[in-house]
């Protein structure tokens, strides 16, 4: 059985739905010598993946259960045990694996997001490649300087004694990742974990299944697979592999399965980063450069993934007398960006999935918002494509208006005064970004100070998640825990505090049996007045 | 009071509009807050030493050592700082986004619900206190009910010194945790047993809540055989204390069992003799300096932990008990069954079980063996093992050379890793556990950069490339038309 499911795992995968498996075939010919050779093949699979991947696809598709699961984690536990992951070097040879990976696979990488998402290229390379790319080489430039332990000041209380704390690695960590930036949002928390020296497990989505497959390829190819495995899979697979216990789980996704996932970790005291959405509001102020501000607000919503990302933009509030102007000014740069026909355009992402199409459809078809429709509103079944399309003015309980939209639909709510817009935000759970364009810096103020997201942006959408040294996570409904950059470091490691203490300069102060002196002396030695204290030892206080 | 669904909603509410208020948020009210919870320590240290007496028999030295300095301490450090912690973050942008600035900014996460324990029961419920109200949050404290006279104390004095709109206490067993798990907090802090975290975390998932949780771990101590009598010698004094003397080894980051080489066990076991005659005198029970048992139950515990007959055999001193005081004496046991309770069971109490190894570097894989405790002690001088022990074995904390000092240290960040719980408090790290750091990026609408946006083409993709790179130079001769490609 052990041996079947690592044959499984080193067998390099390939098309789309059905992995060539090759445990089928090997049973066949060698199941009695795999079962009394169990072990000489665990060892011997790691180098014989090439020849394995020359067996043609007969498999049926083998199920990856509990089971399986576990034997998958002990494996890499015993990688972990050994230390090898710990070493600066092995780090940094991982993260050069990836470095090439990027540079050698970029093309594949991309026509695999196009396959899934009709990603245009331009698109998958600013959003996906590029960004694993810089996150890779940040890593790989500041690592030494991350795993060095940080110093610090040690109190009047504990001299003398030097302390400071160490990043150690947690151990096996499992990342599951999601469709919409299927390449990034698996290699962005891979490149963390692996910073960090951990040993982790990839779940991609299998809703981008294109992406999915390949990153199954490319790890086992560029990797090393006695610590960094993907298991590719859906709900069965997510479950099997939440049953272990394992040291830290990242998850992107929606808030629902965030409660599933967290609800899992919790039997095993196993700390999480959930990574999730919600209804990223753009406040739009009327004194701004419209042709700016609609170019900005179409770069983080339609040419981003057809706003199918969780920190594109949800909704826009202006105002009443201004919502026409900036209408006119999206249509404007809609058809600069995409070209008269936006049905037509490559430059823009498709929906996803029949199922998410269908959720989409219905959001734009509820009575309460069919007939607001001020821009677009066609959609293509076939090619699962849905216009750009603005809705102005739907009423709060509208579905739209409830749920995040994940999808090229843009209401438009207008209020009086600009202030207003607080009070609609508010009412709805934290965002993971809030976004602001003004050119009033009491208003910046203001909406810093009142609106709680994830993060935010002003006067600009979706960069920010882009920049170096800017955490990226949410809060609340919007999810918990943060990564990127140095925090990713962070986040896959534990901060060890280490206390240096010397035999030297005993103080029998804080031993029994205890005496009024004593007392006195501890007092003014907590209270950190040296005054005090001397008075003290001097008998005068 | 009668704690019912209706009464805790109503306070949640309550809460949580107060929060929305904003009260909570500004300096003054941090700063405000602060400085009565220190008022309410200094004034009331001779109540709260009575209490922390009734509950746990400890001594005053002992109350103000760990509870009442310790928290005056870390109230006077917060009050100092706050206002620094507080401020925004600079953060650098590449030149690529020019003009733009980049910050994060701590907020407050909202309507936060602390469980504190019985062992400190003061200090575990104020000092994450400390730490929620440093980052503006309003409160909910629920101490532990097994220690009752501090838990009445908390929930009668609080509401003499503190905001009452923001901070409240709410006393009750496992009945009233489970009514206030059931509504949505913005962060739980848990301090307590593994198995009732399971519980707080699976609630906690419900509403997507973040939870810390201060766990605790089997805390082993290496002692390696010091050739210098007296740093042998101050080692095990100061292993005395880091054992017995919190609140007689029912502390989280006491010393739950000693690794030592063979060959000085029976000269480690006369000096721990020694040193705990000299501290607590020949009858400890009558020496009022040591603490009791919390209760009935711990004690029956902590009694059937010594019934095992292989464990009562490997007693080299102590093992007396008495039910009516419930006190059990300091205890040493040398190499007790290692599949005994004792040993896989965290003990919590003043049973001190010596495990001898042949090399003082096995004890490395003894510790990597078991779940990962809070800390770990290692009196040593070897750089060698010292550098093993940092690097082999994980834990919450390591100290070399002393005991428990590390939880005095504002400096350090206090928390477990694995069994022992996650997330970190003590000092900033506390702020930061009740904040949200917000990143903030602000750019103008002047100055654009048109490669980012649609219809693409190559140009742009090469322009990109160079941009993520951050080569200026390439990006200026690619604009120019000047660059050339492979």
């Amino acid at each position: 059985m052990k041996s079947l499911f690592l044959v499984s795992f080193l067998a390099p995968s390939a098309p789309v739905g059905s992995r060539p498996f090759s445990q089928h075939l090997t049973t066949k010919c060698f199941g009695k010598q795999l079962h009394f050779h169990s072990r000489c093949v665990l060892f011997s699979s790691y180098t014989c993946s090439a020849t394995l991947s020359v067996v043609p696809d007969l498999q049926e598709k083998e199920t990856f259960d509990g089971e399986k699961a576990s034997l998958l984690l002990k494996d890499l536990r015993k990688t972990f045990n050994s230390g090898k992951t710990k070493s600066y070097e092995w780090r940094i040879s991982q993260l050069e694996g990836i470095a090439k990976m990027l540079e050698e696979k970029e093309k594949e990488i991309l026509d695999a997001l196009n396959k899934d998402l009709s990603k245009p290229g331009l698109e998958g390379y600013i959003s996906e490649v590029s960004q694993a790319k810089s996150s890779c080489s940040e890593a790989l430039q500041e690592l030494k300087h991350w795993m060095k332990p940080e110093k610090v000041k040690t109190s009047f209380t504990t001299l003398p004694s030097s302390a400071e704390i160490v990043s150690e690695p947690l151990g096996a960590v499992l990342v599951i990742s999601t469709w919409n930036f299927p390449f990034l949002l698996s290699m962005d928390p891979v490149i963390g974990a692996i910073s960090a020296g951990n040993a982790v497990v990839l779940k991609p989505s299998e809703i981008a299944p294109a992406t999915s497959s390949l990153l199954a390829n490319l790890i086992e190819g560029y990797l090393d697979n006695s610590a960094i495995r993907v298991v590719e899979g859906a709900i069965p697979e997510t479950t099997a592999l939440l049953e272990q216990k394992w040291d830290k789980i990242l998850y992107t996704g929606s808030a629902r399965v965030g409660r599933i996932v967290m609800a899992a970790a919790a039997k095993h005291l196993t700390p999480v980063i959930l990574e999730l959405g919600g209804k990223c509001p753009a406040v739009v102020d009327s004194d701004v450069n419209l042709q700016v501000t609609a170019r900005r607000i179409i770069g983080g919503k339609w040419a981003c993934n057809s706003g199918q990302a969780c920190i594109s933009v949800d909704y826009i509030i202006t105002r009443k007398e201004f919502a026409p102007k900036l209408i006119n000014a999206l249509k404007e740069e809609l058809k600069q960006f995409f070209g008269e026909d936006l049905m037509e355009s490559k430059d823009m992402s498709r929906i996803v999935s029949p199922t998410q199409f269908s959720r989409l459809v219905k959001l734009l078809d509820e009575d309460k918002v069919s007939d607001k429709i001020v821009f677009g509103g066609q959609r293509d079944e076939m090619k699962l494509k849905i216009a750009p399309t603005i809705i102005l003015d739907v009423p709060d309980d509208a579905m739209v208006m409830q749920e995040e939209i994940f999808g090229p639909i843009m209401p438009i709510i207008t209020v009086e005064n600009i202030e207003d817009s607080f009070g609609i935000i508010k009412s709805k759970p934290k965002p993971l970004a809030a976004y602001l364009f003004t050119n009033n810096e009491q208003l910046k103020k203001a909406y810093v100070e009142n609106i709680s997201s994830g993060g935010m942006l002003i006067n600009d959408t979706v960069i920010h998640v882009a920049t170096r040294g800017l955490p990226f996570g949410g809060v609340e409904e919007s999810g918990m825990g943060c990564y990127h950059g140095k925090f990713s470091f962070d986040s896959f490691s534990h901060k060890k505090s280490v206390l240096y203490r010397s035999f030297d300069a005993d103080s029998s102060l804080r031993f029994p049996p205890y005496t009024p002196e004593k007392e006195k002396l501890l007092k003014a030695i907590f209270s950190g007045n040296i005054i005090r204290i001397i008075l003290t030892l001097l008998g005068w206080s | 009071m009668e704690i019912n669904g209706e009464f805790l909603e109503e306070t949640v509410r309550e809460l949580r509009q107060y929060f929305r208020s904003g009260s909570t948020r500004s300096v003054t009210w941090r700063k405000n807050q602060l400085t009565a919870l220190l008022d309410l320590v200094h004034k009331n240290e001779d109540a709260i030493s009575e209490s922390l007496y009734q509950d746990l028999g400890k001594h005053p030295v002992e109350a103000f050592r760990d509870e009442i300095g310790a928290i005056g301490k870390s109230a006077t450090y917060s009050l100092s700082c706050v206002e620094k912690w507080m401020a925004p973050k600079k953060s650098d942008i590449p030149l690529l986004f020019f003009p733009a600035k980049g910050e994060v900014l701590a907020e407050p996460l909202g309507v936060v619900l602390i469980f504190s324990s019985w062992n400190f029961p003061i200090m575990l419920a104020l000092d994450p206190l400390i730490g929620a109200i440093a980052a503006g949050n309003v409160v909910v404290i629920k101490p532990s009910e097994q220690a009752p006279a501090c838990s009445s104390f908390l929930a009668n004095t609080i509401p003499r010194y503190l905001d009452s709109n923001a901070i409240r206490v709410i006393e009750g067993g496992a009945a009233v945790s489970q009514q206030l798990l059931l509504h949505k907090w913005d962060k739980i802090f848990f301090t307590g047993s593994p198995r009732v975290a399971r519980f707080v975390m699976s609630a906690a998932a419900k509403n997507l809540t973040p939870v810390t949780l201060e766990l605790g771990g089997k805390c082993p101590a290496i002692l390696d055989s010091l050739p210098n009598p007296s740093d042998f010698k101050l080692a095990v004094k100061r292993i005395v204390g880091g054992k017995w003397g919190p609140c007689s080894g029912q502390a989280c980051i006491g010393i739950d069992y000693v690794l030592v080489e063979e060959k000085v066990s029976s000269h480690l076991v006369e000096l721990l003799k020694k040193i705990i005659r000299r501290f607590y005198g020949d009858n400890p029970i009558e020496s009022k300096v040591i603490s009791r048992i919390v209760n009935k139950q711990n004690f029956t515990r902590l009694c059937n932990l010594l019934k095992d007959p292989l464990v009562a055999a490997s007693i080299v001193h102590g093992g007396s008990v008495e039910e009516k005081h419930l006190f059990i004496e300091p205890t040493i046991l040398l190499d007790p069954p290692l599949d005994a309770d004792v040993m896989t069971e965290e003990i919590f109490g003043p049973l001190l079980p010596i495990i001898t190894v042949n090399k003082i570097g096995e004890s490395i894989e003894f510790i990597n063996s078991r779940p990962k405790p809070l800390a770990i002690y290692a009196f040593t001088k070897d750089e060698t093992l010292k550098r093993r022990i940092l690097t082999e074995t994980s834990s919450g904390s390591v100290t070399f050379n002393d005991t428990m000092v590390q939880f005095l240290c504002d400096t350090l960040p206090f928390g477990g890793v694995g069994q022992s719980g996650f997330g970190r408090y003590h000092g900033k790290y506390s702020f930061d556990t009740f904040s949200h750091e917000k990143a903030v990026m602000h750019r103008s609408l002047c100055l654009e950069i048109e490669p980012r946006y649609p219809p693409w083409s190559k140009f742009k993709l090469e322009f990109l490339r160079l941009a993520y790179k951050l080569n200026y130079f390439g990006l200026l001769l690619h604009i120019l038309g000047l660059k050339r490609y492979k």
